[in-house]
């Protein structure tokens, strides 16, 4: 047979269909077919869950102040599931969406993985990996050349918190170092702290006994939006919600107002008056506790000072308050006014609460004193179902060590933030206020060097242009966090901390649970990158400066000086996971108050009311004197938080930012709340891009027309807006903080802004 | 099928001989239709091509498929089985929530092979190469299904009293391992699919039972007269 180009290709041709044809009678084609539809299942990127033995460790949240305590479950060691702990006193199994996504810290995409060292310009992104030793010993030598160079107060740090073991030892080495600007980030507790201390003379962790009451008056406070311990707060609406009444407060109709028994609209900003409004009503219907008032109470009455000057009392400066007068500054009905104060003073367990929002924004003191003394007048203070205090842990005070004439004297320098002042004398902590300062310093920043641990003020301090102008003058900046947040990508060092799940920490609740809870946050996995616990890195640092300095951190490591502070509490803590203190006395001794008088004071004599309304003490109704002239800005902007966003120095995991509705953020836009009148007014639709001006800032919005906000308000989210973090997060809407500034409490200096004005034009 | 001019009058017996002369004599019947010895060679390359495919199919094909693997340890289980107290749930025990631990890890070993026990080779390698630095064997498993298959032991074993040997044959007694012939496209074992690449006829006594979805509903079908729903198994 003769084989050519076109027999070869016959022949070919029909071999080939032969070989098709036997081969449809083989396993080849079903055999493949199968096994490529499995070979899909496992390539290389499809994640496949771990199998192996399931264990559940406990530990505590840190990635809020709440401190919910966590079961996590793991399979063959690997953490795969997070869930509120059962046992757990403050929050008893329910936790807030950031803590079930939890694990995304962990794993995700924003881990600093190693120690960092700036190579480009800041926030530029370019970084050298360095060794623990290397970036460690560049910040124990710039804290050495500023200490030689007697400028130990010039180092300033920024923490999260001012509770627990870390804080103190890094408080402890800020003090030995020689510096007295150990500054903790804002909340609204600070202004309800100063209000308890006012009124009551107890330093420590305000209480709010929500759980014994029955009849929560929310001045804005977002119970259902993250205030105080969310996973606490969500039991409020689990079965016990039937027995009681939530009174929600607040000019937008936030979920926490949605879900509450009633919701009241009112101007933003006057909460004070319509507290006082309400404390005219009490007493005028002779509501209030004559018990507590007659005996344990000073001030409600006018009084007369040694001196011979006749005071006015609460009870007479609030006649001024009358519901008329109330109903006009905040817009809610007169016989609303009188019917909610009859229905507070005769509750069988009422309290007020305040701190807007998830109570980052501290508010006027006047504001929390108003509300503070609301309860006082229903004898709400000290009781259960009532507002009270906790002092704080009882742990070791460690020994002050002889520190030298530069340390010494450095300490004794005031703080930069000014808390503590004599015109700010009973307030901790300003960081609100640092930006301005270091801004409007005479030559050198008066911060040479910061440190930031559990904070993220780049990103969390009002007014974000201010705060980088002002950090643009501090030579150098060290970050500790974990993440790559927009403090730690503004950077000069990074020396990342272990993240939540990896790191050992007690963890006191400052988020008002009525008993001290003092948790055991300890780690559930091995660390997964070169990171190093904080307090470990502190007490590196204090050892390589050497000297009295290294002598005041005889500790090995940070384990070794929890287990030390805690003294005889360790064993309990480590055993159990958790302590729990109950410091509540019964009457009459809850009555005894620590004030000048002995008393509970309606007139807090410790207030430095220099700059208030004819020198009275008494809480005042003044408006905030927000920013932006009416004219050019005849919008007012107001912020929201909502449990699915984090606001907070830790931001959105993308899980959280999965859930978010298109009413919030749509594509890379945020969304803007407002009123649809507002919105015809302004020839704004549905949809709409609009351009958001404030005195602070611009940005570009789209508009979600919204019932449930006031006309002529328009509300964004916070928590958006990030710069860093990850793909998942950054650039997507608008940080609120963009947008505004901050404003001090004349008397307290704490941040008391609640809003600014705005225009939108549409574009 | 297009006639050639070079094959018009050639048979297939006469192919190579005539072939090159039909060349120069073939222009007058240039279009004439295709002579049937043509047929021939067509059929032929068919076949060809058709008994090949079969062959490479059924022969070459589960060749090329699997790959041949040893276990890192020759295991003897019938030495094993003799020295425990609870059969086969003393290595291959249920844990306390009721799922099954499957394939012993190091910690269930070091009891007794923290050093070795006999001169066997294979023991000394165990604990040379395994127990003594801590690393947990890479047995392969021949059971081992993909993550979309949600199996319960503990229902088949605790609730429906089978035995392992119903499924897993007599491993059990096995004196060494076998050769784990791996799906080089799936990564499975062979046992899955089962040896007979046809899936016809029984596994011999003794030997696993295929694991195929089919092979479940076969089963679910005769004990329990159902298949069983998809999520019984596809959670």
């Amino acid at each position: 047979m003769k084989i050519d180009r076109r027999s070869f290709l016959t022949y070919t041709t029909v071999a080939v269909l032969g070989g098709a044809a036997g081969s449809m009678l083989t396993p080849v084609p079903w055999k493949l077919m199968d096994d490529a539809a499995i070979w899909t299942q496992n390539w290389p990127w499809t994640p496949v869950p771990e199998d192996g033995e399931v264990t559940y460790k406990q530990s505590v949240c840190t990635l809020c102040p709440g401190g919910c305590g966590i079961t996590v479950r793991l399979v063959n060691d690997r953490p795969i599931k997070i869930e509120g702990s059962k046992e757990y006193p403050v929050n008893k199994g329910s936790l807030c969406p950031m803590g079930i996504s939890g694990l995304q810290y962990l794993y995700g995409p924003s881990r600093v993985t190693s120690p960092l060292k700036r190579e480009g310009n800041r926030g530029e992104g370019k970084w050298k990996k360095v060794s623990w030793d290397e970036a460690l010993a560049a910040v124990s030598k710039k804290l050495a050349e500023l200490r030689s160079s007697g400028r130990p107060q010039s180092v300033a740090c920024i923490t999260g918190s001012d509770q627990g073991t870390i804080p103190n030892l890094i408080d402890r080495f800020m003090s030995v170092y020689g510096s007295p600007n150990f500054i903790r980030s804002a909340t609204a507790n600070d202004a309800v702290e100063q209000a308890v201390y006012l009124t009551q003379g107890k330093l420590g962790t305000p209480v709010f006994d929500i759980e014994n009451a029955n009849f929560i008056l929310s001045f804005g406070s977002g119970i259902l939006d993250g205030w105080g311990a969310a996973g606490r707060m969500f039991n409020l609406y689990g079965n016990g919600k039937q027995s009681k009444t939530i009174i929600q407060i607040e000019p937008r109709l936030s979920d926490t107002a949605a879900m509450a028994n009633q919701w009241l609209g009112i101007n933003p900003g006057t909460e004070t008056a319509l507290a006082l409004g309400l404390a005219n009503v009490i007493i005028k219907k002779s509501l209030y506790d004559k018990n507590f008032v007659e005996n344990f109470a000073f001030g409600f009455d006018d009084w007369t000072d040694e001196n011979g000057n006749t005071h006015e009392g609460f009870a007479t400066m609030v006649k001024d308050f009358t519901p008329d007068k109330v109903s006009q500054i905040t817009g809610i009905e007169k016989t609303e006014i009188i019917s909610l104060a009859m229905a507070f003073a005769r509750a069988s367990r009422p309290i007020a609460i305040n701190g807007r929002g998830q109570g980052d924004m501290p508010g006027s003191i006047d504001e929390s004193l108003a509300v503070q003394l609301l309860n006082a007048l229903v004898g709400n203070i000290n009781k259960t179902g009532g507002i009270s205090t906790v002092p704080d842990a009882n742990y070791a005070k460690w020994p002050e060590v002889s520190i030298d004439a530069i340390a010494s004297k450095g300490r004794q320098q005031p703080r930069i933030d000014g808390a503590g002042s004599e015109q700010f004398p009973n307030t901790r902590h300003l960081l609100n206020r640092l930006p301005e300062i270091i801004n409007s310093a005479q030559g050198d920043s008066p911060v040479q060097a910061l440190l930031v641990t559990e904070a993220n003020p780049m990103y969390t301090l009002p007014d974000t242009a201010a705060t980088k102008k002002a950090f643009d003058q501090i030579p150098f900046i060290v970050s500790f966090s974990p993440y790559m947040d927009e403090t730690a990508d503004y950077a000069d060092y990074i020396l990342p901390n272990h993240s939540s799940l990896e790191r050992l920490q007690d963890v006191p609740t400052v988020a008002g649970t009525s008993r001290q809870v003092i948790g055991l946050a300890k780690p559930v996995v091995q660390p997964m990158y070169d990171t190093k616990h904080v307090g470990d890195s502190f007490i590196q640092l204090a050892n390589s400066l050497g000297g009295f300095i290294a002598d005041a951190f005889p500790w090995r490591d940070y384990e070794k000086f929890l287990q030390a502070t805690l003294k005889d509490q360790w064993r309990d803590l480590k055993k159990k996971g958790v302590i729990e203190i109950d410091h509540t006395l019964p009457e009459p001794l809850a009555f005894t108050f620590n004030t000048v008088s002995g008393k509970f004071e309606f007139y807090p004599t410790a207030r430095n009311n220099a700059k208030q309304k004819n020198h009275s003490a008494l809480p005042s109704y003044t408006p905030v004197p927000i920013e932006g002239d009416i004219q050019r800005f005849p919008l007012v902007l107001v912020p929201y938080d909502a449990i699915r966003l984090a606001s907070n120095h830790i931001a959105n995991a993308p899980f959280m930012t999965k859930t978010i509705d298109d009413t919030v953020l749509k594509k890379q836009i945020g969304m803007i709340e407002i009123n649809p009148k507002t919105a015809r007014k302004l020839g704004l639709k549905e949809d709409a891009t609009a351009l958001l001006t404030t005195p602070k800032g611009k940005a570009t919005v789209q508009i979600h027309l919204y019932e449930g906000i006031m006309p002529g308000l328009i509300a964004i989210p916070k928590g958006l807006g990030h710069t860093a973090y990850n793909e998942y997060l950054a650039n997507k809407g608008t940080n609120f903080n963009d947008l505004i500034g901050p404003i001090a409490d004349p008397g307290s200096g704490l941040d008391m802004a609640w809003g600014i004005r705005a225009k939108l034009i549409r574009v | 099928m297009s006639s050639t001019d070079q094959h018009q009058t050639v048979s297939p017996e006469a192919t190579s001989e005539a072939a090159p002369d039909s060349v120069h004599h073939a222009p007058n019947t240039n279009d004439s239709p295709p002579a049937k010895s043509s047929g021939w060679a067509i059929f032929l390359f068919f076949m060809i091509g058709f008994v090949g495919s079969l062959l490479a199919g059924w022969i070459l094909f589960p060749e090329l498929l699997y790959s041949k693997k040893q276990q890192p340890i020759d295991f003897n289980h019938a030495i094993h089985l003799d020295l425990v107290d609870d059969g086969c749930e003393s290595c291959h025990y249920f844990r306390d929530d009721g799922s099954f631990a499957g394939m012993p890890n190091l910690d269930s070993c070091i009891d007794c092979h923290e050093e070795a026990q006999t001169d066997d080779p294979e023991e000394i390698k165990f604990v040379d190469e395994y127990v003594t630095p801590g690393i947990e064997v890479p047995w392969l498993n021949h059971s081992k299904q993909p993550d979309c298959v949600f199996f319960s032991h503990s229902a088949h074993v605790m609730g429906a009293d089978m035995s392992c040997e119903s499924c897993h044959g007599d491993i059990g007694t096995s004196e060494h391992t076998r050769v784990y012939e791996e799906n080089k496209l799936t990564g499975y074992s062979r046992d899955i699919w089962g040896h007979s690449i046809s899936r016809l006829g029984k596994p011999k006594p003794g030997d696993p039972l295929p694991m195929k979805m089919n092979d479940c509903a076969k089963c679910h079908e005769e004990e329990t007269g159902h298949k069983g729903a998809c999520f019984q198994c596809h959670k």
